[in-house]
């Protein structure tokens, strides 16, 4: 019906910058829209919150008495707040994109911005962002609670526990690993909710995928299947990252574990991108 | 300016005059919006299937195999044990090792106890001292050598002092404090009939009567002696997915002097290792295993291994123990479902304006939320009613099948899980649909109710916190109504752990978690109304 309104010269060239521009702009208005309603700060703030008071809870009521051996794992003891700051983390990752169903505003902005796979990278990459910069938050807080408390309750370098701190190989890996764990199950959480667009539904489903196959985990007593869980499902795999003892008992390497989570992070949002540009908004 | 009200409500017009009358006017407006919405229908059908799903996935999936290496491999049911029920028709543990003389007609056993030593093996040659509560030493009447047959024993206990315990469920307490050398403890037994009296003493001649227990059917012929036994040590490692029980048999070992049995014609002491664990399992592990008892003189060391105890439920008791609580571990999947279905069928009310109409519809706000509890609650429970149902029915076979013990329970426990679970659910489809009116958005709703009642039951189930921890999250939230899954009753003589994702124990019982999951709603829905008819819709 309509011609192009501008006949581009040189087509590639034309394109190319355009997709730059188009990322750029939708980046900006992602920020815009990010910044100016206070949910998301919230969210943010509760991630790192929770997080730290968790593993301040679980920390504070460890103790490994004199006369007993202790199977602790006190780096990824350190780091339980994890665990429950990824469903923050998730819901953050849900309304970022549900929100803009929920209010019609998806209309606005794909009537702004026609290039939606833009539109989705530039959300994308400012979740990631953010996540990153708040889990690094959470996370030092979670390495700073372990460093400071739990050698007074008798996790001591004498006793052979190794330090909670940067300087320890294994916990500086899983430290940055969580980091990047957090990272990945938001975009896992983006992922599922362009795909499934109801907010409340989004969250069920992410809660689901995040808490679903642990339970499932524990309640399993065939061996076969709990082998198959702990590889390649999103959170237990992933939280593997934060194992620094036993590491030969486990089902996965820490790193295979996050490249898993990786991996269902990539799927979620790649559907989600084909979910997007295939369906009307 | 001011623009009067359409109709102002005569004094006798009663709210809802037409068709449908008065409350039941609204519930029947109420239950027309939710099944109007596919969404919410298709929710509450998903909520039911995963329930089933998980629950006879999970129960289908525990196949056990067992066989010696080389030869034939039998799974399932071929590899259970022979596991001894008691006369309550409880399954129970019944292995000690036993020092005995038949009694014929009624007499007494009397013995004083000088130390209870109780060890774990460390490695095939050396034992180490452990403090297992319920290691136990003492003397016993006892029907017959025969697993699971009737008793009554006074013992002397690792750190729960003296116990009167018969048939395993019953369990009195005596003098309390540990036992040893300069603080012994002398216990006796008196048989009269079918009725046993227990008594201690710290010196001999001051006694005290612990308690009287009523055995029936004993008969005339009775074995009477000197027992020890020690049940597993259980250590907990947590860690995401739930924390690995790491079990290991302990054995007991008690002194005895100063013995007498009166009321028979005097006969010969008997050793015999009841149940297949002999002195730290040795036995189990193919060879003949030690004398379970030395005598030197008057005095007799009893060494065994085991329990003389009802079977508790979840890891550590040396048996592949399943409930059927056990294939109700989906109901927490139902939980999201229905708690997300529940928030929004309220608080969708607000993202539309439908609110308006319906108070405009309906003045009195009070039975706005009273109907939209009503129709939400009930539903859910039909909804948890056929899911707990179905998935007992399907899944219980299945659990047996697959080589796992089940715990049985009365008929009428069973009726009492599966109504109470269908009750939780409501309960919490009603606290949900509370959280929406209060929040009056859906997300928030959604997000505050599933972090109230689902999140600490998966806290607690995938052992994030320290027990201690977990424990406090499922007694005082609303998730402590999933303690109406619990089917085994917690008994104070065993030692047993939080575990709630194997269809174990919740540290509330049943009826106390169900209290607190009740005063959540009820808080709730006082909130939800003040703020209802407080705030303009």
């Amino acid at each position: 019906m309509s011609a192009a309104v501008q006949a581009p010269p040189t087509a590639a060239l034309q394109t190319a910058a355009a997709r730059g521009a188009s990322l750029r702009y939708a980046l900006h208005a992602e920020w815009t829209k990010l910044r100016t309603v206070s949910g998301p700060a919230w969210l943010l703030l509760g991630v790192v919150a929770l997080t730290v008071a968790v593993s301040v809870a679980a920390v504070g009521a460890t103790y490994c008495p004199q006369d007993l051996g202790c199977p602790v794992d006190t780096t990824k003891l350190s780091l339980t707040g994890v665990q429950v700051g990824q469903a923050v983390v998730a819901i953050l990752a849900v309304l970022a994109i549900s929100n803009e169903y929920g209010s019609g505003m998806i209309r606005t902005t794909l009537t702004a911005m026609p290039r939606r796979q833009a539109v989705l990278a530039a959300k994308a990459i400012l979740l990631a962002t953010l996540v990153l910069a708040v889990g690094a938050v959470a996370v030092f807080g979670c390495v700073l609670a372990g460093h400071l408390i739990l050698p007074g309750h008798g996790f001591t370098a004498t006793r052979g526990f190794h330090p909670v701190w940067l300087s320890y190989g294994p916990a500086l890996r899983a430290a940055c690993g969580s980091v990047l764990y957090l990272g990945l199950i938001a975009l896992m959480c983006l992922g599922v909710a362009v795909i499934v667009r109801d907010s409340a539904v989004s969250i069920g489903v992410a809660l689901a995928l995040l808490y679903l196959f642990p339970i499932v985990l524990a309640s399993v007593s065939n061996t076969h299947w709990q082998h198959r869980l702990e590889r390649w499902t999103p959170t237990i795999a992933g939280l593997t990252i934060q194992d620094t003892a036993g590491l030969r008992g486990l089902a996965i390497s820490p790193w295979g574990g996050l490249g898993v989570l990786g991996i269902w992070a990539a799927a979620a949002l790649v559907l989600g991108a084909l979910a997007l540009r295939l369906r009307d908004a | 300016m001011t623009t009067p009200a359409i109709s102002v409500p005569r004094p006798e017009a009663r709210i809802g005059d037409g068709p449908l009358n008065g409350f039941g006017g609204v519930l029947g407006a109420e239950w027309t919006k939710f099944r109007s919405v596919r969404g919410w229908v298709i929710g509450m059908i998903l909520a039911a299937l995963l329930t089933i799903f998980l629950g006879v996935f999970t129960a289908a999936s525990g196949q056990s195999s067992c066989g010696f290496p080389g030869g034939p491999q039998e799974t399932g049911k071929a590899c259970l044990p022979y596991v001894p029920h008691g006369p309550g028709g409880e399954v129970v543990a019944d292995s000690f090792s036993f020092v005995h003389q038949p009694l014929t007609g009624n007499g007494s056993i009397t013995a004083r106890i000088t130390k209870l030593a109780v060890e774990q093996r460390t490695s095939p040659t050396s034992l180490a001292p452990v403090l297992v509560p319920w290691a136990k030493a003492g003397i016993i009447i006892k029907q017959s050598t025969r697993q699971g047959s009737a008793y009554a024993a006074v013992m002397v206990t690792g750190s729960n002092g003296v116990r009167l315990q018969y048939d395993y469920t019953g369990d009195i307490a005596g003098l309390p404090g540990s036992v040893s050398a300069a603080h012994p403890r002398w216990i006796r037994l008196t048989r009269s009939g079918g009725t046993i009296t227990g008594y201690d003493s710290a010196d001999g001649t001051h006694w005290t009567e612990v308690g009287t227990v009523h055995l029936a059917g004993l008969s005339s012929t009775v074995q009477a002696g000197m027992f020890a036994t020690s049940p597993n040590y259980t250590v907990t490692q947590n860690s995401f997915g739930g924390g690995t029980s790491n079990s290991e048999s302990t054995q007991a070992t008690g002194v005895f002097d100063h013995v007498s049995l009166t009321g028979s014609s005097p006969g010969t002491w008997t050793g015999t290792t009841i149940g297949n664990q002999g002195p730290a399992g040795l036995r189990a592990r193919g060879g003949p295993g030690p004398a379970p008892y030395t005598r030197a003189g008057g005095t007799f060391t009893v060494t065994g291994s085991g329990d003389i105890a009802p079977v508790a439920a979840g890891a550590g008791q040396g048996l592949p123990t399943v409930t059927i609580g056990q294939s109700l571990v989906g109901a927490f999947v139902g939980l999201i479902a229905i708690v997300t279905v529940a928030a929004m069928f309220f608080s969708t009310e607000y993202r539309r304006g439908l609110i308006r109409t319906t108070l405009a519809a309906t003045p009195r706000r009070g039975a706005v939320l009273a109907a939209k509890a009503v129709v939400i609650g009930a539903v859910a429970f039909v909804a948890g009613l056929v899911a707990a149902v179905v998935s007992i029915v399907l899944g219980v076979p299945r659990e047996e099948n697959s080589g796992q013990v089940l715990l049985t329970v009365p008929v009428l426990t069973e009726v009492r899980v599966i109504l109470g679970t269908a009750a939780m659910l409501a309960l919490a489809a009603v606290l949900a649909a509370a959280l929406g009116a209060i929040m009056r958005r859906s997300a928030a709703a959604i997000t505050i109710a599933v972090l109230l009642v689902v999140m600490p039951f998966l806290l607690s189930a995938l052992h994030v916190f320290p027990t201690a921890v977990g424990d406090w999250l499922l007694r005082l939230t609303p998730a402590a109504g999933l303690a109406m899954e619990q089917s085994i009753p917690r008994y104070f003589q065993v030692t047993t752990i939080t575990s709630p994702a194997a269809g174990g124990y919740y540290p509330l019982s049943p009826y106390a978690g169900f209290a607190v999951l009740c005063l959540w709603t009820a808080a709730a829905l006082a909130l939800a109304l003040a703020m209802l008819r407080r705030r303009d819709a």
